[in-house]
Formats: C-alpha cells, structure tokens, sequence
C-alpha cells in the first residue's frame, strides 16, 4: 500500500465514541450520523440498538465499535430497553450514572418499533430516542419502510409499468413523538453535522423522552456516489423535502430556514431510486407532486 | 405463620420477599390479581420496586431484559397471548444468559379465545432455553418464585426461569399459604451481583452478531448451561427446605412409586386430582404411583427414568398437545426409553384443555381403558354430539 | 453432543470489548484513496467531522486519514470547502 498520507501517525486527536473498522459501506449515512452523535453525548451515556444496519455493521463476534456499554436485543424493541435500563439504574440507585441513549433505523422507529417507542415516550422515561433516517430497509436489502419517500422506487415497492414506487408519503413521526407530549423532538440531517450534534447536546440537557430523527442518505439503497453523501442530506433540506426542526413541548421553537430554495429536480437526480420519475414519460407530473410535498413542508414549517 | 390468602397474592407476597429491583408487566386474565397486589404494593410504599406499566407484554419482557442486563433483578407475569407475544424477547432473554423471571399463569392459547386453564402457552416457549418449573399449588408457586432467581442467578446458570401456575384453578384459590419470611428469604436469596453488565465502569457490548463460524457454539453453551441447571435445581430445593422446612421444588416428585406397577404422570395442580387416582388404585389393590413433573426444562430424563424404570404401565396426563404430534409430554417420555431394556406401555391422554374440568372419574376410566390396549393422544370427555363423531 | 473440557457453564462469547473493531482492517476495502495535499488547508477540520468512519486526524494544517480504516468514500475530498484532497485511484 502506498502510504504517503499516514506516514506521520500521530495520536488521533479526537477519541471517537464509534471505533472504526465496522464494516458500514463506504459513505455510509447512518454511521456517520452515529459517530456525531455518539461524541456529541460524550462518554457517559448507555446505548441500546435496534436491529439493522448500524447493529449488524458495529457488533459482529468477536468486536465491537461501540465504546460505551452497548446492548442489541431485538428490531422492536431498543426503546422498551431502554425503559428497563433506565429502570434498573433508578432502582440501584444509578441514575447519574449516564445518559441513556435508544437508537433505531427508520423501520425500527416508524414501523416495528412504534408500539414500544410510542410507549417509551408515554411513560416518561429520561431516555433520548435517536433516528437513523435511512429511509428504507437497508440491512434486508432496500424494501421499503414507513418513513421512505413518495414515489422513492424500493425492492418491495419497485417502480415499474405501472408504478411510480411508494404510493405514500413518509409517516409523520417527528410529529407523532411530539403529540405524546414530551419536552423535546428535532429533526436532523448529516448535512449539517454542527447543528446535529447541538441538538444531540442540548436534548441530553432535558430531562425525560427526547426524539431526534436524522435524515442519513444511504449511497446503496438511494443509489449515489458515496462521495455525495453530505451534498445529497444539504440538497434534500434546501429543497423543503426535509425539514429541520426543533419542537419543545410540541411548539416548534425553531427551523432551519432554506436560504436558497432547490428546487426538487436536484435532489431527485442525485439518486437512482428516484430516476424513474426523471426518465419515464408522464413523471414530470410526478415530479409536480413531489415539489408540492416540499412547498407544503416550506408553508408548514415556514422554512422560508 | 399460615394464612389464607389467594395464590395470586401468594406468588406476588414471594415475588416481593424477592426484593426485585424492577417489574414490568402488561394484565392479562388470569394474571391480572398478581400484578395489581404488587402495583398495591408500590403504591403503598412496601415494595421498593420500579414497577414498569408497558403497552404490551412484547414490552415487558423487553423491559426486564434491559433492567437485568443493566445489574437489576427483574420480574414479570403473564399468560396465554401475552406469553405468545413474549416468544421473541423469551428466546432472546435465554440468549442472552439474563436471569430474569417470570410467572406464568397458564392458560388457553386462541382461537378460539379461551381464558382458562391448559399448558398450551407455556409448552410452546419450551425450546427457548428458560428453566420451566410447574407448581402443583399456591404454595409450591409461592415457593418456586424464591428459588427461580436463586437457580437463574446461579453464576454457573444465567438463565431465565418461569414458574408455571394454573391460571384461575391456582392464581384464584384461597389456599392456606406459609408465608415467606423476609428474613429467611434474604438468608436464602442474596442481593443479585452479576459479573457482567451495563455500566460505564466497564463498557461492554451485549447482544452480538454471531456468524456461522460462532453461532453454533454459542447454542451449544446455553444448552449446556441448562442442562447444568438440574443439580443446581436440586439444590435449590433443599436449601429451601433448610432454611424454610419444607421441600417444595426439585426436578419430580415421587408418590407411592415403591413396588408400583403403573405410573401416572403429570404436571401442575391437576397432580392433585391424579393423586386421589392412585389413592382409590391402591385401595382396589391396584399396585399404582405417581410421578410430578416439577422441572419440565431442563427435561429431567435421568430422574423420571429412574423414578418408572420398573413400572408396567405409564399413563402421561397433559394439558397440552403439540397440533400434528400429540402429547408433548407423552412423546418425551418415550423417548426416555428408546433403546431401555424393560418397555413399559406408555399411553397418553389430553385433558382439561382450556378449562374443562377434569373429575376423579374420567382419569379413572382412563386408567382403566390402558389395562388392555396401549392408548395415544386421546382427549379426555371429549363432547362427541359437537364434533360429530359417535351417534 | 462433545463432552466439554471446561466444566464451566458461565456465559461466555455474550459480550465483547469496547471499541475491538479496531481489529478488523477495512482499508482493504478501498479502491480510491484520499491524498492530502497540505497545500490550502485552512484548518477547517470538516474532513475530520464528516469521516463516516472517523479516521481522519490531523492538526495544524495537517491532517491524514488511517489507511488501515479508510474506505476511500470520497466524502472528505468533496467537502473540503478548498480542494485540498485529491481522490486518486489506490494502486496495490
């Protein structure tokens, strides 16, 4: 190997929380979105883990990238975990001991695993929820979840002669977290890493059920350069597709304003799951259909 | 100190002589009293527990298994569709070397729905790798609680333990019951010290991925670790015989076996009524005894062949039945002998399911029918008008 | 069934140590890798934040990536706000 760039091996300068060599793909959203989580909350903190990609990538026997002390059960059920330890810990007399962290795909959070997050949240427990939007399976390979997006062409919900791909729109979970009534929901997006970890931070501040969904592009399933990963988060929120958002006590109490408004042709044609509309007669209509979800999302959440 | 209470309240007076740090339960009919006494319980201030109120049963079991992987000891009940939707947690529990438990107030399984008593639910969970004991009574189910978390908690064991109890014919009945002293229940179940476990004092990763090249040999550990259950099962028992006085656990449980030549065998409160049986056997000169299963898993081969070894005839009573074999029970028990010089018959007979009451005289005319032909699978008092069949 | 050496039934293979990936070398993995060319580095250290393997380190103008992880994605070059990584096709 040519070795010119690490020949100067110095001490890593930031001790990450997520070692690597797990075996995520090149690019890989989510477990980029992992490590900043996982360092914005810093070394005190208990994980438990949904089944899926960032389990599947992090855990296999005998290593481990997680730093923390880290628990895998089941695809359902990181949330109900999570309850359990923070449980315990308030039982022995623990609760200082670290900040409980629950963390889950799209498909864990939106469908699986919304009974037990729903009940999480419901019952009050101090545990922060966290969200890989990946919007899809991508452990089983590509199939479509609840939070995957209109028109997105999956391998259970494929485009084809008579299809455009997903009939529905994502699942509005930010706001069903919210409508539970717990103190503090946000979205956000690998895109813009400094305002994830903020949130990351300030949400580990209150006390209770907190909810952070994080939009992270997947180059396998999406179909883009890996390289793109950043750019294809930023252009998915400059389009309004993806709002950014805090809610506090179901008040949203801020929003990334879009400065400059993408249109969504920009975001579609970054991605292979979404060719179809660019390519098949009849998908500019489609294309209307998808910049009217994003113009609603800009007059919703007054992203401008 | 005897008193009549309940069973429901029995087990939930043994769960908090337990001192569990959490418990997590969903209701569901026939368990429902326990968790409301030890709600009653929290809400008074008696028991110092971290009772977690969860939307489902799938929930609670995920709940015991996040306080117990976390250092706690921890609890829950249920029955029926509730142990059903547990399925997947069970196995991931037994998986995992947690030591949790659980009663089960056994019942029906739907459809139809049916909320009364039969093994159905718990028989279905067998493969999970949960140590399954089977109470006979209210005070055995009270008793077998202390002794579940000293079994599972047993550094050399690290697995989950159900304690079995007939929904309604026990969880219901106002029993005279010994009750556990706090003291003694201390003696004999030290505060839970896991080795491992969650804390930032030393991280660990629970719950891997295990490829084909370690998956097997993870298997194979549990199944060794239960099968290294049964003496510490044993033992169990007779600590909690010296401490407490009496013998109320073990693997299987010997009545009037010495010279007999028919067996039956069962397991639950209906060995109460099988026991009458082989009372009036006996006083007719029929040679016979009875064999309790107290331990179904880890499945005591060793000692229910040596308790029938010498016996003629075995008659398996069970309130199960795995749909397209038979008898569960039954089919276990044969196994046993495969390849055993002496073949005793083995017949076997399907009672009580959801609740059908089982009277001294139908195990008797059982018994009966298996002197002169060898009987499988037949269901007790079946209502030939409604299945069409006779007439 | 083998009968097993160790009579000891205490979990074990259930845990595993934090942060061992670090045995598991993904640069093999890579078909592009990053060059740093130390040239316009303005210290910004987005490359450091939006490593999605986190082996990028570096200060003082002066970052590398650990080549025993880098998986060559690409995504630290396309961010640099001044082009100071290249992409350059790994020859081995």
């Amino acid at each position: 190997m040519n070795e010119t760039t690490s020949t100067k091996k110095k001490e890593p300068i930031e001790e990450s929380q997520v070692a690597p060599g797990h075996r995520a793909c090149a690019g890989c959203g989510e477990l980029l979105a992992a490590r900043l989580v996982m360092n914005a909350a810093g070394k005190n903190v208990i994980a438990t883990c949904a089944t899926g990609c960032l389990e599947v990538v992090s855990s296999a026997y005998p290593q481990s990238a997680w730093k923390m002390p880290w628990i895998h059960s089941l695809f359902e059920n990181p949330t109900a975990v999570a309850s359990g330890v923070e449980a315990a810990l308030k039982a022995l007399g623990r609760e200082n001991e670290a900040n409980i962290i629950a963390q889950g795909g799209d498909g864990s959070t939106a469908d699986i695993g919304i009974g037990c997050l729903s009940g999480m949240l419901e019952r009050g427990h101090n545990v922060l929820y966290v969200c890989y939007d990946n919007e899809a399976y991508m452990n089983t390979g590509v199939q479509r979840s609840g939070l995957t997006p209109f028109e997105a062409s999956t391998t259970t919900a494929p485009s084809g002669k008579i299809s455009w791909g997903k009939t529905t729109d994502k699942k509005p979970m930010p706001e069903i977290a919210a409508a539970h009534g717990i103190p503090y929901v946000a979205t956000a997006s690998v895109g813009y890493y400094a305002d994830l970890q903020k949130k990351v931070k300030k949400a580990l501040t209150i006390k209770g059920p907190k909810y952070i969904q994080i939009h992270c592009p997947c180059p396998l399933g999406w179909i883009h350069d890996p390289a793109l990963t950043i750019k294809v988060a930023q252009v998915a929120v400059q389009t309004g597709l993806i709002p950014i958002f805090e809610m506090e006590n179901g008040v949203i109490t801020s929003v990334r304003k879009i400065v400059k408004k993408r249109p969504v042709e920009d975001y579609l044609k970054l991605q292979g799951r979404f060719r179809h509309l660019l390519k098949k007669s009849g998908g500019e209509d489609e294309v209307k259909r998808i910049q009217a979800i994003a113009d609603q999302n800009i007059e919703k959440y007054h992203l401008i | 100190m005897k008193k009549v209470i309940e069973g429901s309240m029995a087990v939930a007076l043994a769960v908090k002589a337990c001192r569990p740090h959490v418990i997590s339960a969903y209701p569901i009919t026939p368990q429902t009293h326990i968790v409301e006494n030890l709600s009653q319980m929290v809400a008074d201030g008696e028991l110092k527990s971290e009772f977690v109120n969860v939307e489902s049963e799938f929930s609670a079991a995920s709940v015991i298994l996040g306080a117990s992987a976390t250092g706690a000891r921890a609890y829950s009940t249920t029955t029926a569709q509730g142990l059903l939707l547990m399925t997947e947690v069970l196995f991931n529990i037994a998986g995992l070397r947690l030591p949790v438990s659980l009663t089960c107030a056994n019942r029906a399984i739907s459809a139809p729905i049916n909320i009364w008593c039969d093994h159905q639910d718990a028989m279905t969970v067998r493969d999970s790798g949960w140590i399954q004991l089977y109470a006979e009574d209210c005070q055995e189910a009270a008793d077998m609680q202390l002794q579940a978390f000293k079994i599972g908690e047993n550094p050399e064991i690290m697995l989950p333990v159900m304690v079995n109890m007939d929904g309604f014919i026990l969880t219901h009945a106002f029993e005279p019951i010994e009750l556990l002293d706090q003291k003694m229940a201390d003696e004999y179940l030290p505060p839970y010290k896991p080795e491992i476990f969650l804390t930032t004092k030393n991280p660990v990763t629970f719950g891997i991925l295990a490829e084909p090249q370690y998956y097997a040999e993870s298997r194979y550990r549990l199944e060794e670790a239960i099968k290294a259950s049964k003496p510490v099962i044993e033992e169990a028992a007779s600590e909690f015989k010296r401490i407490f006085g009496r013998y109320s656990g073990g693997l299987v449980d010997k009545y009037k076996l010495d010279g007999a030549k028919t067996a039956l065998v069962g397991m639950g409160s209906v060995v109460g009524t099988m026991r009458e049986v082989v009372d009036e056997m006996n006083s007719h000169g029929q040679k016979s005894g009875l064999l309790k299963i107290r331990t179904y898993r880890p499945f005591p081969k060793e000692a229910i062949y040596d308790a029938l070894k010498d016996v003629d005839n075995i008659i398996v009573m069970e309130k199960a039945i795995s749909l397209g074999l038979g008898g569960i029970l039954l089919n276990e028990l044969k196994s046993i002998f495969q390849g055993k010089k002496k073949q005793p018959r083995i017949s076997g007979f399907i009672i009580g399911l959801g609740g059908r009451d089982i009277p001294t005289q139908s195990i008797i005319n059982a018994v009966k029918k298996v002197e002169s032909e060898t009987i499988e699978d037949e269901f007790i008092d079946l209502r030939t008008e409604l299945i069409g069949a006779g007439k | 069934m083998p009968k097993t050496q160790t009579k000891s039934t205490k979990p074990e293979g259930i845990t595993v140590k934090p942060g061992s990936s670090k045995e598991y070398k993904t640069g093999s993995w890579r078909s592009k890798k990053p060059i740093f060319k130390h040239d316009k580095c303005n210290d910004c250290r987005i490359c450091v934040m939006v490593c999605p393997d986190g082996v990028i380190f570096g200060e003082d103008k002066k970052y590398w990536a650990d080549m025993d992880f880098c998986k060559g994605c690409g995504i630290c070059a396309e961010e640099c706000p001044v082009k100071d990584i290249d992409m350059e096709l790994e020859v081995r």
